[in-house]
């Protein structure tokens, strides 16, 4: 077992974990952040798209023990004081969730997307980089307008 | 008010949850003493079972109990159970094969159910599944659909002589081969519905907990039907009795049919909890849901048509094979029998239909309902056949369609395969299409692609289907098991807010949002004032679930006749307050008044004078709380004209779709934002079957395609924006006028694009999914 400490959404964590231990189990299993799903084992689905310090991470990629001493964001951090972040608004606003069980990742991506290519970003460049998420239910089209418009809204 | 109700796009009340990481999954939830399962499977697809030794796992660490189908039979439990009787062209019921959760004897598909290994934790589990020594006697395996059942084949069933779960032949032989003998033209087509994983992105879960003060146990499920689980599992499987069972289907991310049957897992979970006494949980990985979800699709057919010299259809004959699977799925007879040969007249006048229909045993995952469940497999060998005829007959594709559509003024319409079509303007929805397309200019762009070197291709396909399932008798006439009624409960609390149960499942649908719309149309109340309640058997007092497009077509109007319900006592409790006759009182826009007066007392004071009756009617009961349940008279008919443009690269095979068109009969729409987004979804999920998704098994019975690695799901980049508009009509069986929206683009989309791709390459045929290797070699052979 490891002794592991990191931040997450803020706050000081601490754990002990099995060598094997996935980050993503870290989160959902020891620290009941549920937010962030698990959708495959081959890193493919993207369900699981956290920041590790403000990098995007599959945290089915990586060991808990590889995350220690980072800072951690998951899909509870972003909202604050009750106000949904512009990029969970646009989800909202522009129906772009359906199940809801991919729009965990697909928000965390969305965000790494903005951040990477800024607040306006063309329909073919937000299809290409969501190559790493997997949604059964919307066909994208409304997310693909929700990354847009949270871009926006992002960039105030 | 009337902002928030019906045809408002309302954004959704359960999105807040979702954006904020606090949805409520079945894996999401954790239980004090919680243990985790998981299954030993078979490595073979067909295997006898020589021996099991779980010594060495049960003395592994952390290991509670390690169970076989021994344990499982010494307890009566299961076996699981296909509901639905289809009847052989020999008169005897198709063949069942017992189907034990826990295997017995022999293994019939890679990742049957062998073993069950409950631990501690989850890693421990699973180092005690590693222990659990089979030894396997390994016997040929059967995979091909097109030759199961043809005699050359290993037999898998005892039950089932030359693997033939049943052969059933639906129409007039006789007349259809006199109308092909008399034709002036035949068209025919031999063409193979791919094999799909379902793959909702929520892998499947269960969570069984035992209370031994009160013997129930309560099962967390990832389950489009509570209700239709409980009864399964209780009345079939000899789980718990009815009353001492209780299912949860919390937030489930996404169904897509995959989750309405009851599978090994569950029932194997919920004895397990109570043999150990402790709640044990199951989640499936990527890997197992590849598996062990029933799968869907798997046809091979030959389809012909009769035509006049003028290309007016006269009679069409389809001969399928249709594999089921290893087992028996819970619906697995009714998708390539009752949903798909009745759906076989799809938009047309065609007077003469024969179907046969041989489903077959394999050794692969059971076959069953998957988006559109027989209706997209209709739609696309008869959509695919039209245009070869159209072809064959040097006509356009739509002017073929025009030609033999049923006329507008004839519905309701009585096809020659049992289905009466409610109602349906077929033209309009064509011409829409074609002018949402722009079909006209067409021409210009194929040859503006010609010049860069591209080919270009459009294709249409004008699909029906049958949903809002079911009319209960109509069920039982056809062997089915259960009444497909839905049932509703609107509850008004003593402080005016509202709560509605209701019987069928949101996991992605929306309903929580559409339904507070419809209540909120009727009975005034702010949205904001009104909770949709789902997915709990001890909640809601009694549902059939979601499949089928049903939620609204029959879940919704039960919600409205418990809402009628609500009016008519409370015209009697304002008529007592406001001193005037019951038929006095006219109710509209959330408010009893006295007609031709400016006497009257919102539904809300209604709502607390029925909960604090101390000035009230005599012989009304104190409450305001009624409950619904519609059996629909009919199922309800969706249909429309999509239209997909390709363009494909010649050299490397790649088709990357340019334009995609759909208009829709949905009847009346309630959330237009909601129903648009079920069509994206729809589509999406018809282009993967067409262009991408396949499971494949080898010779040997392996899963080659068993990861998200090996299977191409649809991602956005492979996809573009998509038009969609509708033709509504109105359906006069359904009380509120709607159809059902969500399985339209799953039907849709395959022949449009696959049509599309032939156009393009001007070729008669191509399989699906047709990939870059598969388009390549067809533009080659073309060339």
């Amino acid at each position: 077992m490891l002794s592991i400490n990191m931040t997450v959404n803020g706050q000081a964590v601490s754990g002990e974990v099995e060598e094997r231990t996935l980050l993503v189990q870290f989160l959902r299993e020891q620290l009941r952040l549920t937010g962030t799903h698990i959708g495959c084992d081959t890193s493919q689905c993207g369900a699981c798209v956290v920041q590790v310090d403000g990098n995007s991470v599959k945290s089915c990629t990586m060991l808990a023990a590889q995350a220690d001493g980072c800072e951690v964001t998951t899909i509870e951090g972003l909202a604050s004081n009750g106000e949904l972040h512009p990029m969970q608004q646009a989800f909202k606003d522009n129906h772009g969730l359906q199940c809801g069980f991919c729009t965990p990742g697909m928000v965390m991506s969305a965000i790494d997307i903005v951040k990477r290519n800024g607040s306006v970003v063309d329909e073919a460049t937000v299809r290409k980089e969501l190559e790493g998420n997997i949604c059964r239910c919307t066909g994208y089209h409304n997310i693909v307008k929700a990354v847009q418009a949270g871009a926006k809204g992002m960039g105030g | 008010m009337a902002d928030n109700g019906i045809g408002a796009s309302v954004r959704r009340k359960e999105d807040n949850r979702f954006l904020l990481g606090k949805g409520n999954y079945t894996d999401d939830i954790n239980v004090a003493g919680q243990t985790y399962a998981v299954f030993v499977r078979s490595p073979h697809a067909h295997a006898t079972l020589d021996s099991i030794d779980t010594s060495a796992a049960q003395a592994a660490p952390g290991v509670l109990a390690v169970f076989t189908g021994d344990d499982l039979a010494a307890d009566g439990i299961g076996p699981l159970i296909c509901g639905v009787t289809v009847t052989s062209d020999d008169g005897e019921p198709h063949r069942a094969p017992m189907h034990p959760a826990l295997a017995q004897g022999k293994v019939n598909y890679v990742g049957d159910h062998v073993a069950v290994v409950i631990a501690e934790s989850l890693a421990q589990a699973r180092d005690g599944a590693e222990l659990v020594q089979v030894d396997y006697g390994v016997l040929p395996a059967v995979t091909d659909t097109a030759t199961a059942a043809d005699g050359s084949q290993q037999q898998i069933h005892e039950v089932a002589p030359d693997n033939m779960c049943f052969n059933w032949p639906f129409g007039d032989k006789e007349a259809v081969d006199a109308a092909f003998d008399a034709a002036h033209k035949v068209s025919t087509l031999d063409l193979i519905n791919n094999r799909m994983v379902t793959n909702p992105m929520e892998p499947r879960a269960a969570l069984g907990e035992y209370n031994s003060g009160s013997e129930e146990i309560t099962l967390h499920l990832t389950t489009q039907n509570p209700h239709v689980h409980r009864l399964v599992l209780s009345a079939f499987n000899q789980l718990a009795p009815e009353h001492k069972l209780r299912v949860v289907g919390p937030d489930v991310g996404g169904g897509f049919g995959a989750k309405i049957f009851v599978y090994a897992e569950e029932l194997v979970v919920g004895w397990a909890c109570r043999k150990v006494n402790r709640p044990v949980k199951w989640t499936a990985d990527r890997t197992e849901a590849f598996l062990a979800d029933a799968h869907g699709r798997d046809h091979v057919a030959t389809a012909e048509m009769a035509m006049d010299e003028n290309g007016k259809f006269l009679a069409m004959r389809v001969n399928t094979r249709a594999n089921l699977g290893a087992y028996l799925s819970t619906f697995g007879t009714m998708v390539p029998s009752y949903l798909y040969a009745f759906l076989l007249a799809g938009q047309y006048a065609t007077p003469l239909i024969y179907s046969e229909v041989k489903a077959v045993f394999t050794n692969t995952a059971p076959v069953d309902a998957s988006r559109g469940a027989g209706r997209p497999e209709a739609t696309f060998l008869l959509e695919r056949l039209v245009d070869v005829c159209a072809a064959d007959m040097g006509l356009d594709p739509a002017e073929i369609r025009r030609r033999n559509f049923i006329p507008t003024d004839a519905f309701p319409y009585q096809t020659p395969v049992v289905q009466c079509y409610d109602s349906g303007d077929y033209h309009a929805a064509l011409e829409k299409a074609l002018s949402l397309a722009d079909y006209e200019g067409f021409a210009a762009r194929a040859e503006e692609a010609r010049s860069r070197g591209k080919r270009r291709g459009i294709g249409l396909s004008s699909y029906v289907e049958a949903c809002g399932i079911a009319p209960s008798a109509a069920v039982g006439q056809l062997g089915g098991g259960v009444g497909l009624w839905e049932s509703a409960q609107v509850r008004f609390n003593p402080t005016g807010n509202v709560q509605v149960f209701t019987g069928t499942h949101s996991h992605g649908q929306g309903h929580e949002t559409t339904f507070a719309q419809l209540v909120c149309d009727q009975l005034g109340v702010p949205i904001e004032n009104i909770e949709v309640i789902h997915g709990d058997t001890a909640k809601t007092q009694f549902g059939m679930g979601t499949y089928g497009s049903r939620s609204l077509a029959v879940g919704g109007v039960a919600i409205a006749k418990a809402c009628d319900k609500l009016i008519a006592k409370g015209k009697k409790i304002a008529a007592h307050a406001l001193e005037a006759a019951e038929g006095d009182i006219e109710f509209a826009d959330g408010s009893f008044a006295v007609a031709g007066t400016d006497k009257a007392m919102s539904i809300g004071e209604v709502a607390f004078n029925a909960y604090v009756p101390h000035s009230y009617p005599e012989g009304v009961e104190p409450g305001f709380d009624e409950n619904a349940f519609f059996d629909p008279l009919n199922f309800s008919f969706p249909a429309g004209t999509h239209i997909c443009e390709v363009e494909v690269d010649p050299d490397t095979g790649v088709v990357d779709i340019v334009r995609y068109s759909a208009v829709d009969d949905f009847g009346k729409l309630i959330n237009p934002m909601i129903v648009e987004g079920q069509v994206h979804g729809g589509i999406a999920h018809g282009v993967g079957q067409a262009l991408l998704e396949c499971a494949r098994y080898g010779d040997d019975g392996q899963l080659l395609t068993a990861s998200y690695m090996d299977y191409a799901m649809p991602r956005a980049d492979n996809l573009p924006s998509f038009d969609v508009d509708y033709a509504p009509t109105d359906p006069p069986d359904n009380p509120l006028g709607v159809k059902g929206c969500g399985e339209a683009g799953a039907i849709g989309a395959p022949p449009a694009v696959i049509n599309a791709i032939v156009n393009a390459l001007g070729v008669k045929h191509i399989d699906m999914p047709a990939t870059p290797e598969n388009v390549w070699r067809a533009a080659k052979s073309a060339a």
